[in-house]
């Protein structure tokens, strides 16, 4: 990377190490750093030991595959959650947004990734293995597939219902309709026919 | 090629890739600019005007404005979103090996008419055809004629002498069939079958409608699809990588195959 070459030298490495971050561009990168170079001891302290903590103690709850401090999860310990269901994502940062919701209670499993043939990622490389044993014990009444609406997530949640119905297994995928506060002119055919498709009786 | 600030064209999406917060790089294949890639923005929000009308495998109407380094997509309407394609995996998978295969052809911003007209057409077939595998073989066959690439199926491609009504040799480094004499020397030829070079040279001069009227069995559909495959990869220098997941599904079994034998 192009830096400013009368710099410092762990100056410049900082930066360097910033600009690997995904968003960050070579402007960026430099702010954050000067930045640090007038910010307080501790906070630099700070930043430094949450990034080490991050990587030394956070693993993959060996149910769900989400990310976690403890294992099994928080989520999957919880009594309180309901066990015969369990809400299928892509990626850890999925379930923070189902979370928000407040409206789920089941479990969840993570699958890190989506079905992608174009880029040689295929149902192998996701934790479809590690799904297919927790459906094992027979305690697991519904999964929801819950990947995103577009072609790869179609791609995988059509995979997995292939291969999870006949285990006696209720699979269902998320609704798909128009966002609150769209505008109907703007909705591509397909979002529209979903809607239209999954219309409900007014109450 | 200069083009104005802000240009309308029509385009199939081949491809997209994650681009910061919340946009996308889409890869356009256009019918007078070829393939480009251009920036959507933001569409990877639910409430983006965009994201729907630029999905991958969707013929669109786009408009697009200059920027300093790629395009950007300014408005989007699509035009078929090949439903069908999208409801059945085998057909899907098709679909994808098909924009692959467009896409590692296409150098960018080469002029690409018929290229656009062949994937056109190929994505319509693909929703509605009996035997989807068919048409991946016209598409391959007819693409590596647009692209420069056509084997020599007519005499052998080393002593130039006219072929019998014999089994043959196929050599993807020599760029064609051989006679039984040369191919049994040349090092990498496979044996090529008399029906699979005739089903080789009506996809290369045919219409589709001429070619989906051959019945092929499983083997000889299977033989054409190997021969096919290895000279792809051989032309790209590269593997196909749909193509995995196309085996795949096949290897599974657990889904009902679109007409093998057709």
């Amino acid at each position: 990377m192009d830096v400013t070459p009368s710099a410092a030298g762990p100056v410049v490495r900082l930066i360097e190490e910033f600009h690997k971050l995904p968003g960050v561009g070579p402007k960026s990168a430099q702010r954050l750093t000067y930045y640090l170079l007038r910010a307080p001891q501790e906070e630099a302290r700070a930043l430094a030991e949450a990034i080490l903590e991050v990587k030394e103690k956070i693993t993959f709850c060996s149910t769900c595959q989400n990310v976690t401090d403890r294992d099994p999860c928080l989520i999957c310990a919880n009594p309180a959650r309901d066990p015969s269901l369990i809400c299928v994502v892509e990626e850890p940062l999925d379930i923070l947004a189902l979370e928000r919701t407040r409206s789920y209670d089941g479990l969840y499993h993570v699958l890190n990734g989506v079905i992608s043939p174009m880029d040689g990622v295929g149902p192998e490389h996701l934790k479809v293995e590690e799904l297919l044993a927790r459906l094992k014990g027979g305690a697991v009444q519904e999964v929801i597939l819950a990947t995103n609406p577009n072609l790869e997530g179609e791609a995988t949640a059509m995979y997995l219902s292939r291969l999870l119905r006949p285990l006696g297994v209720r699979v269902t995928r998320l609704a798909r309709g128009l966002p609150s506060g769209a505008d109907l002119e703007y909705a591509d055919d397909l979002t529209l026919t979903r809607a239209l498709e999954g219309r409900q009786e007014m109450d | 090629m200069t083009t104005p600030r802000i240009y309308k064209t029509e385009a199939i999406v081949l491809r997209q890739r994650k681009l910061g917060e919340a946009g996308k790089i889409v890869t356009l294949y256009t019918p007078n600019y070829g393939k480009l890639d251009a920036v959507a923005k933001g569409v990877r929000r639910p409430k983006s005007r965009l994201g729907g009308h630029l999905e991958v495998l969707t013929h669109t109407a786009v408009m697009l404005a200059q920027g300093r380094n790629l395009d950007v997509v300014t408005q989007a309407q699509a035009m078929e979103s090949f439903a069908p394609l999208r409801a059945d995996l085998h057909r899907l998978s098709r679909a994808l090996y098909a924009a692959e295969l467009v896409d590692r052809f296409s150098p960018e911003g080469a002029e690409g008419y018929h290229v656009f007209q062949l994937l056109l057409a190929t994505l319509r077939r693909l929703t509605t055809a009996k035997n989807a595998d068919t048409v991946l073989r016209h598409l391959e066959m007819q693409l590596l004629s647009l692209a420069g690439f056509q084997p020599q199926l007519a005499r052998c491609v080393s002593c130039q002498r006219a072929l019998a009504a014999t089994p043959n040799y196929f050599s993807p480094a020599a760029g064609g069939v051989l006679c039984p004499s040369c191919g049994q020397e040349a090092g990498g030829a496979r044996p090529l079958s008399l029906n699979a070079l005739k089903v080789m040279r009506l996809l290369q001069g045919g219409s589709f409608a001429e070619v989906s009227r051959v019945r092929m069995g499983p083997a000889l559909a299977q033989e054409v699809e190997m021969h096919l495959r290895v000279y792809v990869i051989h032309m790209l220098e590269r593997d196909v990588r749909s193509a995995a997941f196309i085996d795949r599904l096949r290897r599974e079994g657990f889904w009902e195959p679109v007409g093998v034998s057709g």
